[in-house]
């Protein structure tokens, strides 16, 4: 079982009390009505889906209720951080050299 | 019968009554009624509300605070969120209405119901569905979390060293029970 650090219970808990909740770091536009159709499409429905590196948001549903954020690697299940909503984006660089690098490696 | 009825208050059945069970090394038995209040305050305004409730609000995470006299608890849940319960079935909501300060609170009382884990075999029965990690260093007497039960979510406390209450919602009280009492066999 993964254990995730929950930023405002301050200690890692098992999976079981989290759930995903979709990619971070995406800003809902202050103009929604004025978007054109391809922009609210982009914000909407797409997502990075990224092989490695993803930033996402998770909730601590059956402990602290919290929404944070975490850095995952996609290939191989890993949590590199978590930091609380609201949160400044780690620089992607600063996991490079742990991340999975595309490659598959058997 | 229409006049009996009108007379009569309505009588509450306890969702677990008459159930017990006692092993070896734990037991495991229904707790008795109490008031509870789900509590929403933000940091400025937990003096207030902690005075009106005659509770010190725990600040730090997966802890809890008694008053100084009386069978009242706030549990922390979230950095927001606290669970109070009053074994004397105070109430809370007017007790809470006495803060100036903004916050929510709301009667949740019959909501839960607590099972009380008892025993030298209690942290082993409770880690059969709990996923903490519930050795005394790291969920230590007055510990408490939000957390999940088998496939159910339970608010646990530690009340005692071989003493955890578990609150759970009314409607899921038969799956918490059953678990832990099957779980009090392998004890
Ligand atoms: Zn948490």
């Amino acid at each position: 079982m993964l254990l995730i650090h929950c930023p405002y219970c301050e200690e890692e808990r098992a999976e079981l009390e989290f759930r995903h909740a979709g990619e971070a770091h995406v800003a809902r536009p202050a103009e929604i009505s004025a978007e054109s159709d391809e922009a609210f499409e982009g914000y909407f429905f797409i997502r990075t889906n990224p092989r490695g590196i993803a930033y996402e948001r998770w909730r601590h549903i059956h402990g602290c209720g919290r929404f944070f954020n975490a850095v995952r690697d996609t290939v191989s299940d890993r949590f590199f951080t978590t930091y609380k909503a609201g949160g400044k984006k780690p620089d992607a660089a600063k996991f490079a050299g742990a991340a999975t690098d595309g490659k598959d490696k058997g | 019968m229409a006049d009996a009825a009108s007379k009569e208050p309505a009588v509450r059945r306890e969702r677990l009554a008459g159930l017990s069970t006692t092993r070896e090394h734990v037991s495991v038995t229904p707790g008795p009624p109490a008031a509870r209040l789900a509590l929403r305050a933000g940091e400025d305004a937990l003096n207030s509300v902690s005075r009106a409730l005659g509770v010190s609000v725990p600040r730090k995470p997966k802890t809890s605070a008694r008053a100084k006299s009386g069978g009242r608890v706030a549990l922390w849940l979230g950095p927001d969120e606290w669970l109070v319960i009053d074994d004397d079935g105070a109430d809370l909501p007017a007790a809470a209405g006495r803060a100036k300060a903004l916050h929510s609170a709301v009667d949740v009382s019959h909501r839960n119901v607590a099972i009380l884990v008892a025993g030298e075999g209690a942290e082993a029965c409770l880690a059969a569905g709990c996923p903490q990690d519930l050795s005394l260093a790291a969920f230590p007497v007055g510990a408490c979390s939000r957390t999940v039960l088998g496939k159910v979510e339970i608010v646990l406390w530690r009340t005692g060293e071989q003493t955890f209450h578990v609150e759970v919602w009314r409607s899921f009280a038969e799956y918490a029970y059953a678990f832990l009492a099957e779980a009090a066999r392998d004890v």
